[in-house]
């Protein structure tokens, strides 16, 4: 049944966040509900264990080995399972590419799904109203505004992240990368390609 | 009706501020301690990820313009805990001293962490249910966007797509019907599938005739066109 009465439970926690968090931490703690050091665990692994450096192998990967390109955009979760990078949020991954005549974006227009295995921890504008709200409605407007012009002959194909799978964009690779290595072309593959609001550009 | 959470399609939020503070040393030390603290939470398996969502989006709408999105988190973590018994008001409100639960024993330990966040949760279940519509299909999605069990419950319809017409993209599987989930009224496992509607079926002043949106929906959110 949805809670509607005014006076959630939150509202008796303290008004300072800092404060709020504390006071649930305390009380999860004292009834067993959570170990604190658990916590340090979960916020070192998405600091320095799982960000975008995975995505951009997995991108790299697909730019240079056919292969893997087709097993990729066949089954992601497979093909980034074998990499090691499934998990959390990434349950369900599907990889989209991008060519001269589509682009793809992602948005989580209800809340703020995204492929935390292959991109860790959303940054704050992929939470931000203005992205989900806007995101949808004027794709390249907002695209403009992340430094990027579609030419009219590319459509725009926003994916809506409603359910449980994550999207993961495979920007188009960059001209003259030719002789370069996977791990040198990971170097070029940005967080922002991987989601649709950047692309990946030579060195 | 929806929430205020669904808010695609909406105008008057301006320009992306394209600061990144979701992780240190950006963010602030309470932000990152809100979101372990919400993960260590949902490993209880006190409730799962659509009442989660269900409870972060239920804050009334005053609030849930003016918290940052780790208050919401914190809202959300506040009202679920108190929704399932597992902390009081009276705990909450630091009235009476915490008690230890019986939910004791199924605190995430450190050690467990790594091995839980790799594992995760799939949302695929297996099914004898035939999907109904195939890559290709047209189909209209429902109006209004609005959870059927419950009235004003949680529902992954955004309102901005209801009632479009829309083609089969890619078909996902069985998922958890969320619609069901999020009110502990059991999975009810449904086909999901990728659904192409096209930007000018959409909105009044569409940027780009080729342009597109898809959306990853559940089988009774739609009916054949």
């Amino acid at each position: 049944m949805p809670h509607d009465d005014p006076d959630h439970p939150h509202s008796l926690l303290p008004p300072d966040p800092a404060l709020r968090v504390k006071a649930l931490e305390t009380i999860l703690t004292q009834k067993g509900l959570i170990d604190p050091a658990a916590l340090d665990v979960i916020i070192d692994t998405y600091q320095h264990r799982i960000g975008p450096k995975n995505g951009a192998q997995v991108v790299a990967r697909a730019w240079s080995d056919p292969a893997f390109r087709a097993a990729l955009l066949d089954d992601a979760t497979a093909a980034v399972s074998e990499m090691g990078f499934f998990g959390r949020q990434g349950e369900h991954i599907v990889a989209v590419e991008n060519t001269p005549e589509v682009h793809n974006m992602v948005v989580c227009t209800l809340c703020s799904c995204y492929p935390w295995p292959l991109l860790g921890v959303p940054p704050a504008w992929y939470k931000s109203d203005a992205y989900r709200a806007r995101a949808v409605r004027e794709p390249r407007k907002l695209l403009s505004e992340f430094g990027v012009t579609l030419s009219e002959g590319t459509s725009v194909r926003v994916w809506d992240s409603t359910a449980e799978v994550r999207y993961l964009v495979v920007p188009m690779r960059p001209e003259g990368t030719e002789g370069l290595s996977p791990e040198a072309l990971a170097e070029l593959v940005s967080r922002d390609a991987m989601i649709g609001t950047g692309v990946a550009v030579a060195p | 009706m929806t929430r205020v959470h669904d808010m695609g399609g909406r105008f008057g939020d301006g320009p992306i501020d394209p600061t990144d503070t979701s992780y240190p040393p950006r963010a602030e030390p309470w932000q990152t301690r809100a979101l372990a603290l919400t993960l260590a939470g949902g490993a209880t398996g006190l409730w799962n990820i659509d009442m989660s969502r269900r409870a972060r989006e239920s804050v009334a709408p005053k609030d849930y313009a003016r918290f940052s999105y780790y208050e919401k988190w914190l809202a959300g973590l506040a009202d679920l805990l108190v929704e399932t018994g597992a902390v009081s008001r009276d705990e909450l409100a630091g009235l009476t001293p915490p008690e230890p639960g019986e939910g004791a024993s199924r605190a995430l330990q450190a050690d467990a962490v790594p091995g839980v966040l790799a594992r995760g949760a799939p949302a695929t279940r297996d099914s004898a249910r035939a999907p109904r519509y195939a890559v290709g299909d047209p189909v209209l999605l429902r109006r209004p966007a609005a959870n059927l069990l419950v009235d004003g419950g949680h529902t992954r319809l955004p309102a901005y797509a209801a009632g479009a017409r829309g083609r089969v993209v890619r078909c996902h599987g069985t998922h958890v019907f969320p619609d069901a989930s999020a009110h502990g009224l059991g999975e009810r496992p449904e086909p999901l599938y990728a659904v192409a509607v096209a930007a000018g079926e959409l909105w009044a002043a569409p940027e780009h005739p080729g342009d597109e949106v898809v959306l990853d929906l559940w089988e009774s959110y739609m009916e054949p066109a």
